[in-house]
């Protein structure tokens, strides 16, 4: 067990690519801590995939450099590997039982009968295969089937790393909670390092320590579940993560003000490295924008959304741009005239899609 | 409160139908049936003979009887050979076939070329091909010191004729299971790596298991046309040397319209087609079966 580390990992299908536009996965350096839990987030071809690919050696990266431990594995083929990786369909071996499947990544190594059947037997115990192990394989349902592929991910006890790419998608709404706790306590009983492809947010979310958010063949920002809420480094991270997303407004921003549709907001830390009046991107979460009876920005609630939970309000801004803001429970609330408030602290200034950050004011956090 | 029209008039539809399956198949077969229960002295009378005919060809000791089994054995002998050659030949063929280039194209052609050839045009390229004056194999092997004359020895002629079938057939085996293969998905292949399986394991835990549902078609398809094969045989070796060739179909054909024994050659072609249908039957059950085990 060891640290993977990706060194200037790059890839480009068909090779020498020209420009960043061909890369399918653009250059990223990052270290993959042993024992930790990844989640990689994104939208349909964002990478996500060839990046794990790479990793489990079933794609050769055209550039760069990967490392298991100290050892450059960058062109070893998968069997060499040492990895396990489970991937979106179920994938089991028709004319085998349960128990054959699970065994079959050992038996393939030599290991010996005994480790093997302790081992398989572990195995099912947490995935609840124990009371199937002697059925055939092919007459199970498509959960049961997954479970199995999970268990043959699982089930070698030295593997690097264990790669899963969007293992959920095939299971049952219901089923997908308790696999994804279940994955959880494995990760914690195993002390192995995954890495779990997903474009599920909530997944990604509960399942990860830390999440790498992908976009356009690139990573815009590793971090853990609340520092991609709380700060999103990137626009898109912004409106990616969360449900519904970051409200992103057009702005000019002056000191510790914002200028947004002839309104001033007031900013939770000052910017006096961006120039006086410079047109800015600003963020803010729906949780942190919410209607209130006192004083606020004068708005137009142009639509209500009753999520049952909470309440979402679209409050028009007047210059052409709105807002989703959250409706304080109790709170009576009608299309019109109303009052908003934005928690200055939580106002994030991006600039070219990137976060920028000012300087604390004094007693405030930023 | 049930509104359905009572009205049976829909039938007229099939109508069309059932006038073409008639004139095609229930009138010539109820000729076949009556042949085979009466005996005729020509001048078109005919006398009831009961199962007579029937009796005759089921039982060995009798001249009828001995030939029919003779043919039944010989004819399960060579489907049973060629199917033992042409099944595995044709999932190692499909599995050397690329997967993906021009070279696929280019390949599938070349291989499906024998299947493009009609019967008695195969029949006469190995009738030639074989002979010993003027043929490629039959002097080839003639001067290589090997015994061979598909007219004079038994061997030879039965090397040819499933020579001749297996050049003929196996392509057709190869293309059904190149096309279960491409079926494949590739993460069956991936995670095969992953698991650290060898090539002979992949066969034998991915590929076979799901090339069996295309085996089962293909098997049938070339039982099929084996069991009914009749003018690439007979094109090559007439039936001989002696009987040693003589196959159900060529044996019926000869005593139906060689020797016009109408009454035993209509036993014999209802005997023949109950034992085709049988043997499909049992394809069929089988396929079916299986298949209802796997959602079990």
């Amino acid at each position: 067990m060891a640290q993977i580390t990706l060194d200037g990992i790059g890839h480009a299908y068909g090779g020498d690519p020209k420009t960043e536009a061909d890369y399918a996965l653009k250059p990223i350096h990052h270290v993959w801590e042993a024992g930790k839990a990844y989640a990689l987030l994104g939208p349909s071809g964002c990478g996500k995939t060839t990046l794990l690919n790479i990793i489990s050696g079933l794609v050769i990266p055209s550039h760069g450099r990967l490392l298991f431990g100290d050892r450059d594995v960058t062109r070893l083929p998968t069997e060499r590997r040492n990895i396990a990786q489970v991937f979106q369909f179920p994938v089991i071996y028709d004319t085998m039982t349960v128990a054959e499947n699970l065994a079959f990544p050992l038996v393939n190594r030599g290991v010996a009968r005994p480790r093997i059947d302790a081992r398989v037997g572990e195995i099912a115990a947490m995935l609840d295969l124990t009371a199937d192990l002697k059925r055939r394989a092919r007459g199970l349902t498509a959960d049961a089937k997954q479970k199995i592929s999970l268990g043959r991910g699982l089930v070698r006890s030295d593997v690097s790393a264990v790669l899963f790419d969007e293992p959920l998608t095939v299971i049952d709404p219901a089923l997908k909670w308790e696999l994804r706790s279940k994955l959880k306590a494995v990760h914690r009983a195993l002390d192995l390092l995954m890495i779990y492809v997903t474009h599920d947010q909530v997944e990604a979310l509960t399942f990860a320590d830390k999440v790498v958010v992908m976009n356009d063949g690139r990573a815009v920002q590793i971090g853990t579940p609340a520092e991609l809420f709380e700060r999103p480094e990137h626009t898109f991270v912004g409106y990616f993560i969360g449900s519904p997303g970051m409200n992103l407004l057009r702005g000019e921003v002056a000191g510790a003000e914002a200028r947004v549709d002839g309104h001033v907001l007031p900013l939770g830390a000052a910017y006096p490295a961006l120039p006086q009046g410079m047109a800015v991107t600003l963020g803010i979460r729906p949780d942190y924008a919410t209607l209130t009876a006192g004083d606020g920005l004068p708005v137009t609630v142009t639509r209500v959304d009753d999520l049952g939970r909470k309440r979402l309000a679209h409050a028009s801004l007047g210059g052409g741009q709105s807002v989703v803001a959250t409706v304080p429970h109790g709170m009576g609330v009608e299309t019109g005239p109303a009052r908003l408030r934005l928690d200055p602290g939580k106002i994030h200034v991006y600039v070219d899609e990137r976060r920028v950050a000012g300087r604390d004011l004094v007693g405030r956090a930023a | 409160m049930d509104s359905r029209v009572w009205d049976n008039r829909a039938w007229l539809f099939v109508v069309p139908v059932m006038a073409f399956v008639l004139f095609s198949s229930l009138i010539p077969m109820m000729t076949v049936v009556n042949y085979s229960f009466q005996d005729s002295m020509g001048q078109n009378s005919f006398f009831w003979n009961g199962p007579g005919w029937f009796q005759n060809l089921l039982d060995p000791t009798t001249a009828v009887g001995a030939r029919f089994q003779g043919a039944l054995l010989r004819n399960f002998a060579f489907s049973f050979t060629v199917l033992a050659i042409e099944i595995p030949l044709g999932i190692a063929v499909a599995l050397c076939i690329p997967k993906s280039g021009w070279r696929v194209g280019a390949v599938l052609v070349a291989i499906a070329l024998p299947l493009l050839i009609p019967y008695n045009v195969v029949g006469t390229i190995w009738q030639l091909f074989s002979r010993t004056d003027i043929g490629l194999l039959g002097v080839a092997l003639g001067r290589s010191g090997v015994p061979f004359n598909v007219t004079q020895n038994a061997g030879s002629a039965w090397a040819v004729i499933v020579l001749m079938d297996v050049w003929h057939w196996t392509s057709m085996v190869a293309l059904l299971c190149y096309a279960g293969l491409k079926a494949i998905p590739d993460a069956y292949y991936q995670a095969a790596r992953i698991d650290g399986a060898n090539r002979w394991s992949v066969f034998r835990n991915i590929e076979l298991p799901k090339l069996r549902k295309v085996l089962v078609i293909a098997m049938l398809l070339r039982f099929m046309g084996s069991f009914m094969i009749y003018t690439e045989p007979f094109t090559v070796t007439g039936g001989g040397p002696g009987e040693d060739t003589s196959f159900l179909s060529i044996d019926l054909v000869k005593m139906a319209l060689g020797q016009v024994d109408l009454g035993n050659a209509a036993a014999y072609s209802l005997v023949y087609n109950l034992i085709t249908l049988t043997v499909c039957w049992m394809f069929f059950t089988y396929t079916t079966h299986a298949d209802s085990k796997d959602v079990a």
